[in-house]
């Protein structure tokens, strides 16, 4: 591990693509290590995500917010362990354009159901607005 | 201007595709503009990755017309088979485990077993296919179709459109077995190789998103 941040903090670091940080020679046997991690992790999640709408022991108003948590936690894993997007500065391309994803993935989401929200809030029930056409 | 006399016959556009399939040029290159723009294999890669992040932004707006819909339309949600959901998670999982793997018996150059793995990896892709396709059929056959109310049109559309990508990236898997039969180790396969291991990759973190926020959120409380 800390051969590994020597050799990226030097100035000649090599910009990497996704997923190409484990191919070469340098970081040789680390890959099916990386993927083995990432397996776990993965399984654990998921395997906590399926136990938490079956049992009892959460307060129910929680369980959506458990969900959405241990989803963005399995998203981190995978990006981590399986597209190897890491935070070295190899990698800085690919953060950056992972940012401006998660941006306008955030827009579009939350910008609709807000906007839906907001709509269906203000908005005569349709049953109402029909009878007012007649 | 230098352009003129910069010019390559090889490299005519200045991307720095000079060695054509050798990359020779990549292994002092840093791409930070010292020795040159990185090598293809860096270009491609990233490229492809750009293309996933529109590919996800795409499914996030299936994502928000389906909670929409999900939210406000007065059809009761159908009560999905949380097995075969937990069985589909599993398969794409661990496809996607050991996609990673026949990744690297081609790094490796190890043939049979790459293309052991990435059988492995097809199979289970399928597996996850017929068991997303039979759950469709049977939500039809009960009169929850993509036609039969406004849950069920954004369900169709944001679960099928996921399963069009697995379709899609099972053909390509076996284009890829079958090229590097017949084609080998060359570079521009291995990279068509990554660039299958990013998408299968991220299908299934798109695929994390569904089974938590479609399939698991009905069963909140």
């Amino acid at each position: 591990m800390s051969r590994d941040s020597v050799q990226r903090v030097s100035p000649t670091a090599r910009d990497s693509g996704p997923g190409l940080e484990l191919a070469t020679p340098e970081n040789e046997g680390r890959g099916l290590q990386s993927y083995f991690v990432g397996l776990i992790l993965a399984v654990g999640l998921t395997a906590a995500s399926f136990w938490t709408v079956r049992t009892h022991l959460i307060y129910g108003p929680g369980v959506p917010v458990a969900l959405i948590a241990l989803a963005v936690a399995q998203m981190g894993i995978h990006l981590v362990f399986f597209l190897h997007i890491t935070t070295g500065p190899d990698n800085t391309n690919n953060v950056l354009a992972l940012a401006f994803g998660v941006l306008i993935v955030s827009l579009v989401v939350f910008g609709s159901l807000w906007i839906m929200a907001n709509l269906n809030h203000n908005m005569m029930p349709m049953s109402v607005l029909m009878e007012m056409q007649r | 201007m230098t352009m003129a006399s910069a010019y390559s016959p090889i490299d005519p556009n200045h991307i720095g595709h000079n060695n054509l399939d050798l990359d020779i040029a990549s292994d002092d290159a840093p791409g930070h503009g010292e020795g040159g723009p990185a090598s293809k294999q860096i270009i491609v890669s990233y490229g492809f990755w750009i293309f996933l992040l529109s590919d996800i932004v795409m499914f996030s707006a299936f994502f928000a017309a389906f909670q929409v819909l999900a939210g406000y339309s007065g059809e009761a949600a159908p009560s999905y088979d949380l097995n075969d959901v937990a069985i589909e998670t599993g398969c794409l999982l661990i496809s996607s485990f050991l996609c990673g793997v026949a990744a690297l018996c081609a790094s490796k150059r190890w043939l049979v077993r790459t293309e052991l793995f990435l059988l492995l990896t097809g199979i289970l892709g399928a597996i996850f296919l017929a068991l997303e396709v039979r759950e469709f059929i049977g939500l039809i056959a009960n009169h929850q179709g993509p036609t039969d109310g406004a849950y069920y049109s954004g369900f169709f559309a944001l679960v099928g459109c996921h399963g069009l990508h697995v379709t899609v990236g099972l053909l390509w898997l076996g284009t890829m077995m079958a090229q590097l039969i017949t084609k080998g180790f060359r570079q521009d396969i291995l990279r068509r190789l990554a660039c299958f291991s990013l998408f299968w990759h991220a299908l299934d973190i798109v695929w994390v998103a569904i089974f938590s926020l479609v399939y698991l959120m009905r069963f909140a409380p």
